[in-house]
């Protein structure tokens, strides 16, 4: 009996031996040298896996910092400067400054500036509705209001305001990794600049129909009269397809455009309440109809 | 029985106005005709605001070989040029005419005798179709002379008229049948003689007895025509089905029907053929039906385009309170319409107006793999696999499992028992599909 044991315990142990040696010679053989670099890189990361630096995922834009000759054009949303700082450190590169954006929602159609046209109870998908017509409302440019941009944010930094409609973007999580503006089949949100105080001064609209019909649609459509361009003194605000955009790497705040807006349409926020004296009235273009 | 082999399903026929004669709409007091009621370019407008204008004048003139042109539908006074919101759900340019009583083109026949010798050689009747804007009336609105025009290389011998109506509740084809049977017979000689093929089939499902008697008893008067009557399925009045319930001929994926040497018009093409060619009536009314279950009077009217759909359900006694959809179309593959002041274009077949709990959605459940919708499509698709990866963003794939050869039916949606959106998503997945394929030609 006992020898039966040994027996095994020699021929398993001599074939495990065989096995050990075989497996030593073909991995070596076969050896992958990998970066140990790309082990660190990725371990400063925030492992999110967002997608946000346009790459698969966080080792797949840890083994593109490994293997960049300059850090230009690679940049961790989520994480930012001081992670991509210490990213350059583990490369001894330095990284370039690169400004931290935020997401914006390009619409403040709210049920009281956009009425209602028509209900909509298909699958509660905006592609779907974007696919099969002009929405909910009469602009065939603004919010859907079927959450896709919430559905595609994995940072929890959305949520549907349920009595406007509008999706709200909170900015303390938002980290600008655009997933929200690859989900919005209209385009509507757009990655801007982060402020100070993370004030905002945008065109909260995206109808590039003439003024007429833009106004019939919302009454805070940008009806594209160009009072906020001729308002910027320092050309920061242009006109294209009957909207205007603020470029937010020339804006300076000072708020002018705000007030010169007829309708509305361009928004501040976390700005301090004006002083009453700074106050003016704000004007009503009369539109013609048939614009 | 002739029918197709794979797929199709039998939702109720609620064909309620089948016995109502077709009459005419009154003309209303303004029309909005869209400048694009067809498959293709945009035509161009061509009148000003202040322009009088006559029934029948062009309004918009063709851009292009797959375009067609636009005629006034009534004559009066270019009122505006603005953009309205169509049929389809979208805005189009539209021209708006305030209606001053209904004075014709003098070179349309107004009389009613029905010329049967066909003067014409095969290049005018081509000719003719496109200069009377004539697109196909079976819902899809591609243009007629595109069709009629066989390419080089390709070759027709057999001409197919669709008169299977197989969308439940409508009888617009139906009624057109048995009132304008011998209009249709000789348009359909026409349609013979552009194609130069001297075989033509008639095809109708045989839940209408009376159109089959009425259309294959006068065929014998004409040569080369036979009327066929067809299994009641759905879609039997789908192009590529048609061919094989009637020729046995089976239209590849991806191909046209003329690659099997066929060409399919629709009865009420074959109608307007007629009236273009022999009437020099350019294609501006048609037959539509309004019907549904509440509907007070539904049934079939000779409707100008550009009417509000408004106008037409006020002649069938008003909107029932009850109604939850006005449905441009057939309740299988029409569309909702956002409002009722949408204009009927050349491609309104019929307007059903479906009651509250009949239209509303149900809810959505899991799938369970039961491949009933694989087994109602009639074009050997898998509806649940193009829904999952329309769903996850998978065009790539969505295009492998030959996604753009969907017909959008919809006997999918229709037969899922867990209530899924297939058709949503399939068509959803079309579209991005198709986008795709033309930014990679454009490339």
């Amino acid at each position: 009996m006992g020898h039966t044991i040994i027996i095994t315990v020699i021929t398993l142990g001599l074939l495990a031996l065989f096995a050990a040696v075989i497996l030593y010679f073909i991995a070596q053989k076969f050896k992958v040298f990998e970066d140990p670099r790309i082990d660190e890189v990725l371990a400063v990361l925030p492992a999110a896996n967002c997608g946000g630096c346009g790459f698969a995922g966080c080792r797949n834009f840890a083994e593109a910092i490994v293997k960049a000759e300059i850090f230009e054009g690679l940049n961790c949303p989520v994480g930012g400067a001081p992670i991509m700082e210490e990213a350059a450190k583990i490369m001894g590169k330095v990284a370039p400054v690169v400004d931290p954006l935020v997401a914006v929602l390009l619409c403040n159609g709210t049920p009281e500036h956009r009425p209602h046209t028509s209900v909509y109870d298909g699958v509660p998908d905006c592609r779907i509705a974007h696919n099969l017509y002009i929405g909910e409302t009469d602009c065939s440019y603004g919010c859907l209001g079927k959450s896709d941009c919430v559905r595609a944010c994995p940072f929890g930094a959305m949520y549907m305001n349920t009595r406007t409609g509008l999706p709200v973007i909170l900015d303390d999580k938002c980290v600008a990794c655009g997933n929200c503006v690859k989900a919005c089949p209209r385009n509507l949100i757009e990655l801007r600049k982060k402020a100070k105080k993370d004030r905002k001064i945008y065109v909260a609209c995206s109808n590039c129909d003439k003024g007429g019909p833009a106004r019939r649609a919302c009454k805070v459509a940008c009806i594209a009269c160009s009072k906020c361009v001729k308002a910027c003194k320092f050309d920061a605000i242009t006109i294209v397809n009957n909207l205007a955009y603020i470029d937010a790497t020339k804006c300076t705040f000072c708020r002018k455009c705000v007030t010169e807006c007829p309708t509305n349409s361009i928004l501040e926020i976390n700005f301090p309440p004006r002083k009453p004296a700074v106050e003016t009235e704000v004007e009503v273009v009369k539109v013609n109809p048939d614009v | 029985m002739k029918t197709f082999p794979v797929g199709g399903v039998h939702p109720p026929e609620n064909k309620i106005t089948a016995g109502t004669a077709i009459k005419h709409l009154p003309l209303p007091a303004s029309v909005a005709i869209p400048v694009s009621q067809h498959i293709g370019e945009p035509a161009v407008v061509e009148v000003n605001k202040g322009d009088t204008v006559k029934t029948g004048q062009v309004i918009a003139r063709s851009k292009g070989f797959v375009s067609t042109n636009i005629h006034s539908s009534v004559s009066g006074k270019v009122s505006k040029i603005d953009t309205i919101l169509d049929s389809t759900g979208f805005r189009q340019t539209a021209v708006f005419i305030d209606t001053e009583g209904d004075e014709w083109l003098e070179t349309i026949d107004r009389t009613d005798s029905i010329p049967a010798g066909i003067k014409f050689s095969s290049e005018e009747i081509i000719k003719k179709c496109m200069e009377s804007g004539i697109v196909g009336l079976g819902g899809a609105t591609f243009p007629s002379h595109v069709k009629l025009t066989v390419p080089a290389g390709k070759r027709c011998d057999t001409l197919i008229i669709n008169g299977a109506e197989c969308e439940p509740y409508l009888t617009s084809d139906h009624r057109l049948m048995l009132e304008k049977a011998r209009e249709i017979l000789i348009g359909t000689s026409i349609l013979m003689k552009a194609l130069k093929v001297n075989k033509a089939l008639i095809g109708i499902e045989n839940n209408k007895p009376d159109a089959i008697s009425q259309l294959s008893g006068l065929a014998k008067e004409f040569q080369g025509i036979t009327v066929h009557s067809l299994k009641v399925k759905y879609p039997q009045g789908a192009e590529k089905q048609l061919i094989k319930a009637l020729i046995n001929r089976e239209v590849p994926s991806g191909r046209l029907p003329l690659d099997v040497n066929a060409v399919v018009h629709n009865v009420g093409t074959a109608f307007a053929v007629y009236e273009a060619v022999q009437k020099n009536k350019p294609l501006f009314e048609r037959v539509v039906t309004i019907t549904g279950r509440s509907v007070l009077n539904p049934g079939n009217y000779f409707v100008r385009t550009g009417t509000p759909v408004r106008s037409l359900i006020e002649a069938a006694g008003g909107l029932p309170e009850d109604t939850g959809k006005v449905i441009s179309g057939g309740p299988m593959m029409g569309k909702a319409i956002p409002n009722i002041d949408v204009p009927v274009v050349k491609g309104t077949s019929g307007i059903v107006l479906i009651p509250r709990n009949e239209s509303e959605r149900t809810v959505i459940r899991p799938c369970i793999r039961c491949a009933k919708c694989v087994t109602a499509c009639a074009l050997n698709l898998e509806p649940y696999l193009l829904m999952a990866l329309s769903e996850k963003n998978e065009f790539e794939r969505a295009e492998r499992e030959r996604i753009t050869d969907c017909m959008e039916c919809g006997s999918c949606s229709y037969t899922c028992p867990a209530g899924r959106p297939l058709l949503d998503y399939i068509r959803l997945g079309k579209a991005t599909v198709i986008k795709m394929a033309r930014k990679r030609m454009s490339n």
